[in-house]
């Protein structure tokens, strides 16, 4: 992989096959942790009737869950107000589904455009807007995973069992930035 | 949703601006050590419409100040901004002026 770059009205790189390996098997992995969650959905009547969906209501238990789909107020940690809690209980279970239904969407096209066995990837734009996100998506994982903050070094310790994992991803960094770079240039 | 609007504006006909169901809600996005800032500042354009300079300077003043308030309006429109936020993987929050 050398970095994204445009032409003729599209963004191409060259995946090998060991890191279209990696890339994939990282984005199917966020794919399955979301399509988990959507199950846990509620079935109502109400909602087989009108089409609507509504998630629930409570924010997932896990971090890199709640990492991938946040609360939709800043919650005091220790003593938020009920009306916040309940306001944010509400709008999850609105649009949760819908959040989900987005992060579904550009998880699939990223693997539906990405070769297993690597090779050249061409993308129209609006695949690679698809791309940058699903992207961003599997670095928010890891990046809760690692917890990776300011102070995270470029790379850390042979001994660490979390060396190899940093270093895919500040890979998945600079896939991300030069995609970004390619499609604002 | 799209039938919720009328109440809402009818409501807002009646009141003097002064009551808490009146003030605007705001979208806030907090700073987080995963979002690249190239990629905040797209997303700021793509979502919104931003200029380029316009998103670039909201993106700073998260990355600077923690936080920044990158639109405001009913409470309808800044759920759907908040939710697109998430989908895009920033972290947002709504909260009333």
């Amino acid at each position: 992989m050398k970095g994204w770059r445009r032409k003729g009205g599209r963004v191409l790189a060259g995946f090998e096959q060991q890191e279209a390996a990696v890339l994939r098997g990282l984005v199917s992995q966020v794919d399955d942790m979301l399509r988990a969650r959507a199950e846990e959905t509620p079935q109502d009547e109400l909602s087989e009737l009108t089409g609507i969906k509504t998630g629930p209501s409570e924010g997932p238990n896990d971090p890199v869950l709640s990492r991938l789909l946040p609360d939709f107020h800043k919650l005091d940690p220790d003593h938020p107000s009920q009306e916040d809690v309940d306001s944010a209980a509400a709008l999850r279970s609105l649009h949760e589904p819908q959040v989900l239904d987005a992060k579904l969407g550009v998880a699939a096209e990223l693997l539906n455009s990405l070769p297993p066995e690597g090779g050249n990837v061409k993308l129209t734009y609006e695949q690679a807007d698809a791309w940058v996100s699903a992207l961003n998506d599997v670095r928010l994982a890891l990046g809760t995973a690692l917890d990776v903050n300011d102070e995270t070094p470029d790379e850390l310790p042979e001994d660490d069992p979390r060396a190899s994992h940093l270093g895919i991803y500040h890979w998945l960094t600079w896939v991300q930035e030069s995609l970004v770079q390619a499609l604002t240039e | 949703m799209e039938g919720m609007t009328t109440p809402v504006e009818a409501e807002q006909t009646l009141g003097e601006g002064t009551s808490a169901e009146d003030k605007p809600w705001q979208t806030i996005v907090w700073n987080d050590p995963v979002n690249l800032m190239s990629y905040v500042t797209y997303v700021f354009q793509k979502l919104f419409g931003y200029s380029r300079d316009h998103a670039t300077k909201l993106m700073l003043d998260v990355h600077h100040k923690g936080r920044a308030i990158v639109t405001s309006g009913s409470k309808e429109k800044v759920e759907g901004d908040v939710a697109k936020l998430h989908a895009a993987g920033l972290w947002a929050t709504m909260e009333q002026a």
